[in-house]
């Protein structure tokens, strides 16, 4: 028990640590890709640690939820982290307060204060960004819910711990077709997710073209920091959900010996390493979708994810 | 490889089957439906692979052949070469319905053409095998590909409609029939070749003409 409460908490902490470091390594390579050379891996703690230490500049107009925000951006992801497999491949002790759309739901309350605080300082880039990541988002939805149930359906639960070695179980299992239409849906979402290039150019930094970013302009300090951090984090807790639970569940720890949890924090590092690779060569590779066209994109991976439900009904 | 891995094998090609026929629908430029179309054929040659290796029968060897030869590379060469570029580099095909209503129009045609295949598989007693994948697969890349031709306004994005309907009767046709004489099979891939070039060529009059494919600029008859 006490075990079991105390790798919960560590996942929590491979979250908090690592999350900048994946950012890092993504812009990095994203820099390589295009023959430059780009801001060293370690350049997001380097940026959380220097807003960390800067004074922090509220606008006399912004209410409460202004001030909130950055906190609940911050915690959400760590609550989901709790809910979710990171190192070990049986449950832990917070696994059963909530299953994947309880994730969902969190993560979607995060979401929900960062719009609002974006259209409570009344800069005009805050709002529009704000409803476009809205747009994204319930355009999202229906495929993050049929992707679930697909998965819930197939494993009988929708606990991430039980579904996770339902998919390859015999191993022949991992391509089964609704199996990899599943991955390719839910592929598509976490681009649409988390802002990455299809949908959002991350590294972009002309205000009207922004989605995600512009929601964070108006903050400074220490504010700044946490919904950097936030995204980070929430960013790495929707790769731990798609690698561990969907697509490789393997190099978690099995046993419950402290050694074997320590050796699965490299192990889940070199899986999301190898996905930031694929993600890099697809980012390179594809110009950024007009803003009109994004229903099309999300339109295909419902499409997909459908799909990938009916072949299993069927 | 055993029987299951098989049929699961079948499976995965027909869910990527089913999946590059809803990309021709999403597609908004020519040469990205090409591509489409070029992808479900590798697809359709690599489920009769699959079924001639189950069946252990020739002819599908033969049909994986002819399909790889003819489809992803002669018709989409001849259709470059005849039609022109000026047709296929087009990037926004106009079209009656918008892309995220046509995709969920296209999962209502699938849906459907699962509940139709589901009766005709229990009468047909096939149930439980590689028809299971094929037959709905098939009857689904058949609608869709009519729903292509009905939608879509231009020549191109409607010749790679009626192929690829051609493409979904030969998916279920595999599986239904594996011993179709070898002569059926090459009259049909040869046909397929001869409407190809003769639609490409068609197209590539009305395109010199008229200035446009558009079928709604092309309402009434006369001389010129």
């Amino acid at each position: 028990m006490i075990s079991k409460i105390f790798f919960n908490l560590l996942q929590v902490i491979v979250v908090m640590a690592f999350s900048p470091l994946v950012k890092g390594i993504l812009s990095r390579l994203e820099a390589m890709v295009q023959s430059k050379r780009g801001p060293g891996i370690l350049q997001p703690y380097r940026d959380i640690w220097k807003l960390l230490h800067k004074e922090e500049v509220v606008s006399e107009q912004t209410s409460w939820i202004f001030r909130f925000t950055p906190y609940v951006v911050f915690v959400t992801p760590i609550f989901v982290t709790l809910l979710i497999p990171v190192l070990t491949n049986y449950p832990l002790f917070f696994a059963f307060m909530g299953d994947m759309l309880g994730g969902g739901f969190i993560l979607a309350l995060g979401g929900f204060f960062a719009t609002i605080a974006a259209i409570d300082t009344g800069n005009p880039y805050g709002p529009m960004g704000a409803s476009r990541t809205r747009m994204v988002g319930f355009l999202a939805e229906p495929v993050f819910m049929i992707v679930f149930f697909t998965v819930s359906f197939v494993a009988g639960s929708t606990i991430p711990y039980i579904v996770q070695e339902a998919w390859v179980t015999p191993l022949s299992n991992f391509f089964e077709p609704s199996h990899v239409l599943v991955m390719l849906a839910f592929f598509m979402l976490i681009i649409a997710e988390a802002g990455r290039l299809p949908v959002d150019n991350p590294s972009g930094h002309f205000e009207l073209a922004m989605i995600d970013e512009s929601k964070t302009l108006e903050y400074s300090g220490r504010g700044a920091a946490l919904m950097k951090w936030g995204s980070a984090m929430k960013f790495f807790v929707l790769l731990c959900i798609f690698l561990n639970v969907l697509v490789s569940p393997w190099g978690l720890a099995r046993g419950e010996g402290l050694l074997e949890v320590f050796i699965a924090v490299p192990l889940v590092l070199i899986k999301i390493f190898v996905f930031i690779l694929f993600l890099v060569i697809i980012e390179s590779s594809i110009a950024k979708l007009r803003l009109f066209r994004i229903p099309e994109f999300l339109g295909a991976a419902f499409i997909t994810s459908i799909a990938a439900m009916i072949m299993y009904f069927f | 490889m055993t029987i299951s891995s098989l049929t699961q094998l079948n499976a995965l090609t027909g869910g990527l089957f089913l999946l590059s026929t809803f990309g021709i629908i999403a597609m908004r430029q020519v040469l990205g439906c090409l591509k489409m179309f070029i992808l479900q054929s590798v697809f359709l040659a690599i489920s009769a692979l699959l079924l001639g290796y189950l069946h252990l029968s020739i002819h599908l060897f033969a049909v994986a052949a002819i399909t790889l030869m003819v489809k992803p590379v002669l018709i989409p060469y001849l259709l470059r070469q005849t039609v022109g570029s000026e047709v296929t580099a087009r990037r926004e095909i106009s079209q009656l319905i918008n892309i995220p209503t046509s995709l969920l129009i296209a999962v209502g045609l699938t849906i459907l053409s699962y509940f139709v295949a589901k009766p005709l598989l229990s009468v047909s007693g096939a149930a439980g095998t590689v028809t299971d994948v094929n037959l709905p697969i098939g009857i689904a890349c058949l609608l869709l590909g009519a729903y292509t031709v009905t939608v879509r306004r231009e020549a191109m994005p409607q010749i790679i409609g009626i192929l690829t309907m051609e493409n979904g009767a030969f998916f279920a046709g595999i599986s239904i029939a594996p011993d179709l004489p070898l002569i059926a099979e090459l009259s049909a891939a040869f046909d397929v070749l001869v409407i190809a070039l003769v639609m490409g060529i068609l197209t590539r009059k009305i395109h010199e003409r008229i200035g446009s494919t558009t079928v709604s600029d092309l309402k009434t008859l006369k001389e010129v």
